[in-house]
């Protein structure tokens, strides 16, 4: 049985390659949100529930709208 | 040595830090793109933020909330190897916030960026302004 911040732990790695490694800036911008959202449930798995609804209140929320407003005024595109 | 593998496996929320830490340096080092840049800084900040709620938890701690009443009569943990170290979790509360400003402002620098030089890939800028000296 794998213990389950384990589990939430990968996930937080793999998304955060994969946030880095999408080729377009607004779906690396909606990966870092559930980067983020998985980062703040462990955060709650391991006691922190203050730091916990922090994240998910600002960086989940606020900073992917802060992303998806910056690509809005710039481009998607990107070359790596 | 045999006893260092096992410690080595059960830590592996340490490793997992290490892991992201240098996935947000390199991609603040060898991305190219300005807002990859500043994704992979953010992935740095909240590495050094895991690495500290870590470093806080206790297996078995309880949250140090005395319920019911309190004064002598509530019941909950008080001695302080029950409950999880909530310093570090205050001190990560105040990086979180800083860390949202520093995107916000990282942010609108990128797209000021943007309006000057028409891109946002580092060489582009860079060659932009080096034939711009050159004139």
């Amino acid at each position: 049985m794998i213990p389950i911040d384990l589990a939430i732990l990968t996930l937080v790695t793999i998304s955060g390659i994969g946030a880095l490694a999408i080729k377009d800036l607004l779906g690396a911008a909606i990966v870092f949100s559930a980067y983020s959202f998985l980062m703040c449930l462990a955060w709650a798995i391991m006691g922190a529930v203050d730091v916990a609804f922090t994240e998910a209140a600002v960086g989940a929320g606020v900073s992917t709208i802060f992303c998806v407003a910056a690509v809005f005024h710039t481009t998607r595109r990107t070359k790596d | 040595m045999t006893d260092l593998l096992p410690l080595m496996a059960a830590k592996y929320n340490y490793w997992i830090y290490t892991i992201l830490m240098m996935t947000g340096l390199y991609a603040m080092i060898a991305k190219n793109n300005l807002v990859k840049k500043i994704i992979g800084m953010n992935i740095f900040q909240t590495a050094i933020i895991l690495f500290y709620v870590s470093i806080a938890y206790k297996t078995g701690g309880t949250l140090p909330i005395i319920m019911e009443g309190g004064h002598g009569g509530g019941h909950g943990a008080i001695n302080a190897a029950d409950y999880i170290n909530p310093l570090p979790h205050t001190l990560m509360l105040t990086a979180i916030v800083v860390s949202v400003a520093t995107m916000g402002v990282a942010l609108a620098l990128a797209i000021k960026v943007y309006r000057q030089y028409g891109t946002l890939e580092e060489d582009d800028i860079n060659h932009q302004i080096r034939t711009q000296a050159g004139q």
